[in-house]
């Protein structure tokens, strides 16, 4: 993976940059020795390590503004990080740029019940917003698997999901408002408590920008009161395509579960090993269905779900009774990654969305990819939404088995795309799939993200080499060419 | 004359003979909201309505791909039989503007972005819009998104378009996503409550596990104008709490809700199709329809709705009602040259504190012209805004003139 090439002049004025921003962020706000700047060489996607030039934890929004208008003003890169759980590289440092960390902002600020929203500082966990209104009953509905550790602030950079996104949506579509710092400095706030979009819709296109576009130093979300009642359907079937028929069907019946999760042989073997739950090992797909809300709509439903599994041919099939029966089938689910981590020295998650339609298809040739490539795959997917986590397991000890994991990752990902699917659903772009970009969008589209970025960050200065396998050249984009057709550019060097 | 495309290659080269000849563009659908935001400035009319077909749905996947021209009725009958919905109920505005009913365009709604009663629970227009393709202000072809429910990959340049009233891109094609209908409805009324009261029991209704899906109040001046005989019969407000679902579900939740709310003892439940048409009034603004007064509509955090609305109502001799909760004002007024502008939104300054804002949703072209109907962003926001379009729309030949002057 190429990052753009360190600047030597940038690098040589280290020391500058470091007085100038101990100026604006006094104390130890400001890590420039070796060890302090280790702790920020990778996120969660540990197979690429940077270490940065230098990392500035501010703790008032004046401070963020003055920092950025700074590194504006001298040219200075700037790579944004909140909890530092991005699993594509949202985070990854710049050896000449700086890490710009949210974690001291992790404050929440207000609990509006009354209109059902919470103000909350970007470096709060996302758990603890759920932890801080569960008193009232009240819960923040996007669940990254990541949520005891990930911060609302990197949910909005990477319009985080969950397990219970297919019905309650995205972080986007809980999202109120935010406060946000431009690269030069500039605060303004963008939606609020209400919710018609006052002009543009920039908090749209805010949220999911993977901190290309600005700095979240302030968050409104919606809290929503917690479902009376939850419980789940565990149900095995011998052929995916069966399982997968069983998902169409409770969607075409008019039911949207909280959550629809399927995993296959391999992840099912691996996370009964680990936390022995009881799943059936001798079926090829496992679906957890989980239904909330009202006793009477939850009772109703599970019936009717119940019916559609059989009539799908599900040869095993358990409703749970009780929380604990509840928890119990989603613990497998839940510690799958780890469980893949124990049959495994390292994995790597993918993260592509595909019509679910196709899935029989791409699991066929997910198979033919791994036996080609000698690499084993598991598969949990968040079957409602389409939204697969393929498991690459690999060792990064053996010589070019990271290579292999990629190029492995790649060409699923590719075929996702091409079965009309997209490259991510919920981890992001990053660097992990960035040049992948070109596989799901055309020049032209490229082009037209690209030249929003420039309405945002003219110089480039935030989050360079993520997102887009060529950087920003916002002059030449900006350019309007009437008589079109030819290639322009052509010379553009890529990282 | 119009320029009028067959296709999305023809709106490619219409957007390409505009640059070449330095034309502006006004983009229209069937022309129904032409009422909403400013009168466009422009030299040449760009007739998408032969762009109206249905690219594909596919129900099991939730999601459905149109041409922007095609026809909301249309759409909206074509998921009906499939038991689906665009769930963020979209409002036809027509009738306020002096239009027959039911002549909208799926791309007139999205570009608009405005949802109708389960904005609160559902999302709007916005949240629904999963990919595009179009032509920008360059003269070339882009698209966004993708066709699956699930995707972040890359800007979510979607939501930026949808709301945008065309003053971005040319939309050729949408991906929308689509939703189960709820096969039941009911809504639980209560009868006589004045609005500040109100605005405390939608709260209470949409904090309590019953999953009201939409809340809306009507002081009795405007429940008076209900076409919904047991709601204009209340001779009162009427304060409307919906409850959406599975048959049995919708029984035990309304009788929840009922229990919840037990002080309030005026209560009364509406069945499906009461619901129905009483909600869609709501949506549509109906009780403003067949006048011409100013309406605006003000967005702003739920509890204070009454704070607003009522004020406003009773100073400048209008009526208003609530939607979502009371975090939608619509509010009609007397006419005034400036429809009353100024002092809306130093109301809604002084009493909101900064948070919303008020939209003039309906006033005469040359109102319109003079006062701003989105309200003016602050100096930063506006700034940035100019550079989003500039990086979309560099000649201004989209719509100009259409949200600001």
């Amino acid at each position: 993976m190429l990052m753009p090439a360190p600047d030597q002049g940038l690098l040589d004025r280290r020391g500058e940059f470091v007085a100038a921003l101990r100026a604006i962020v006094p104390g130890e706000g400001v890590i420039d020795d070796d060890a302090g700047l280790a702790a920020y060489e990778c996120d969660g996607l540990t197979a690429y390590r940077q270490r940065p030039m230098i990392v500035v934890l501010p703790e008032t929004v004046d401070q963020v503004s003055r920092v950025l208008a700074y590194c504006h003003g001298v040219g200075l890169k700037v790579v944004p990080r909140g909890a530092g759980t991005s699993l594509s590289g949202g985070s990854l440092p710049l050896a000449d740029g700086i890490i710009l960390g949210l974690g001291k902002f992790n404050r929440i600020l207000e609990v509006d019940y009354a209109n059902r929203c919470a103000v909350v500082q970007p470096g709060v966990t996302n758990l603890s917003v759920t932890h801080a209104v569960a008193g009232e009953g009240f819960y923040y509905a996007p669940d990254p698997s990541s949520q005891i550790a990930c911060s609302i602030g990197g949910n909005v950079a990477e319009n985080a999901g969950g397990v219970h996104c297919l019905k309650y949506g995205m972080t986007t579509n809980n999202l109120l408002g935010v406060e946000l710092v431009l690269i030069d400095g500039t605060v303004m706030r963008l939606g609020g408590k209400h919710l018609d979009p006052q002009g543009l819709d920039l908090l749209g296109v805010v949220c999911g920008s993977e901190g290309l576009l600005g700095v979240v130093t302030e968050v409104t979300v919606r809290i929503l009161q917690a479902p009376e009642t939850q419980r789940a359907l565990l149900m095995g079937f011998q052929e995916v395509e069966a399982a997968g028929a069983c998902v169409a069907a409770v969607i075409a019946a008019g039911i949207i579960p909280a959550g629809m999760e399927m995993m296959d042989r391999l992840a099912i073997a691996a996370a009964e090993a680990f936390v022995k739950v009881g799943y059936p090992l001798d079926v090829e797909a496992l679906l957890i269905i989980e239904l909330d809300g009202p006793p009477a709509e939850v009772d109703h439903l599970i019936e009717v779900v119940r019916e559609i599994g059989e009539g799908c041919g599900a040869s095993y099939l358990r409703i749970s009774m009780n929380e604990d029966e509840r928890k119990g089938f989603w613990a497998g689910r839940k510690a799958a990654f780890p469980a893949v981590g124990r049959i495994s020295p390292d994995y790597y998650c993918m993260d592509g969305t595909i019509p679910r339609a196709t899935l029989p298809k791409v699991l066929r040739r997910m198979t033919e990819l791994s036996e080609a490539c000698g690499l084993r795959i598991a598969n949990v997917f968040h079957a409602g939404d389409g939204n697969l986590h393929p498991l690459i397991l690999y060792d990064a000890d053996v010589p070019g088995e990271l290579h292999k994991a990629e190029e492995l990752g790649a060409a699923i990902l590719t075929l996702c795309v091409e079965v009309g699917g997209v490259l991510t659903g919920e981890h992001g772009v990053g660097v992990e799939k960035r040049d992948l970009m070109e596989v799901q969008f055309g020049p032209a589209d490229l082009d037209q993200q690209q030249r929003l970025k420039c309405a945002f960050d003219e110089d480039g200065l935030l989050n360079p080499g993520k997102v887009f396998p060529k950087l920003c050249r916002c002059a030449e984009l900006g350019r309007v060419h009437i008589h079109g057709g030819k290639v322009r550019f052509p010379e553009l060097d890529r990282f | 004359m119009a320029w009028t495309p067959n296709d999305a290659a023809g709106a490619e080269q219409a957007v390409k003979d505009a640059l070449a000849q330095g034309k502006a563009l006004e983009l229209v659908g069937t022309g129904t909201r032409r009422g909403f935001g400013r009168a466009v400035e422009a030299d040449e009319v760009l007739d998408l309505s032969a762009l109206n077909g249905v690219v594909t749905y596919q129900p099991e996947e939730l999601i459905l791909a149109v041409e922007p021209g095609a026809p909301m009725s249309e759409i909206a009958a074509m998921l009906t039989e499939r038991g689906q919905c665009l769930a963020f109920e979209p409002p036809d505005f027509g009738p306020l503007w002096g239009l027959p009913a039911g002549l909208g365009t799926v791309g007139g709604a999205m570009m608009t972005g405005r949802g109708g009663p389960r904005r609160l629970t559902a999302g709007g227009p916005r949240d629904h819009c999963l990919g595009l393709k179009g032509v920008n202000g360059f003269g070339e072809a882009f698209a966004a998104g993708g066709r699956v429910v699930k995707n972040v990959t890359g800007f979510d340049v979607c939501k930026l378009a949808t709301g945008s009233f065309g003053t971005l891109c040319v939309v050729t094609e949408l991906t929308l996503k689509v939703l189960p209908a709820p096969p039941q409805a009911q809504t639980l009324v209560i009868r006589g409550l004045s609005d500040e009261a109100a605005m405390a029991v939608m709260s209470k209704a949409l904090g309590c596990p019953a999953q009201v899906s939409s809340a809306a109040h009507l002081p009795a001046d405007i429940a008076a104008r209900s076409q919904v005989g047991e709601l204009s019969a209340a001779h009162g407000a009427v304060t409307l709490l919906r409850v959406e679902g599975v048959g049995p579900s919708v029984t035990a939740r309304i009788a929840h809700l009922a229990q919840v709310l037990s002080s309030e003892t005026r209560q009364a439940v509406l069945d499906r199709e009461a619901s129905q048409l009483a909600w869609k009034e709501i949506a549509d603004a109906s009780f403003f329809v067949g006048r011409d007064d100013p309406v605006w509509k003000l967005s702003v955090a739920p509890t204070s709705g009454a704070a607003v609305g009522r004020r406003l109502a009773d100073e400048l001799s209008g009526r208003c009602f609530y939607d979502w909760g009371g975090g939608a004002v619509w509010l009609e007024l007397p006419a005034a040259p400036d429809a009353h502008a100024g002092r809306v939104r130093q109301v809604l300054a002084q009493v909101a504190g900064g948070e919303g804002h008020a939209t003039l949703m309906r006033a005469g072209a040359a109102v319109r012209a003079q006062v701003a109907p989105f309200q003016p962003l602050a100096p930063g926001v506006a700034a940035l805004t100019e550079r989003v379009r500039t990086q979309f729309d560099p000649q201004r030949i989209f719509n100009p003139g259409r949200m600001y002057a």
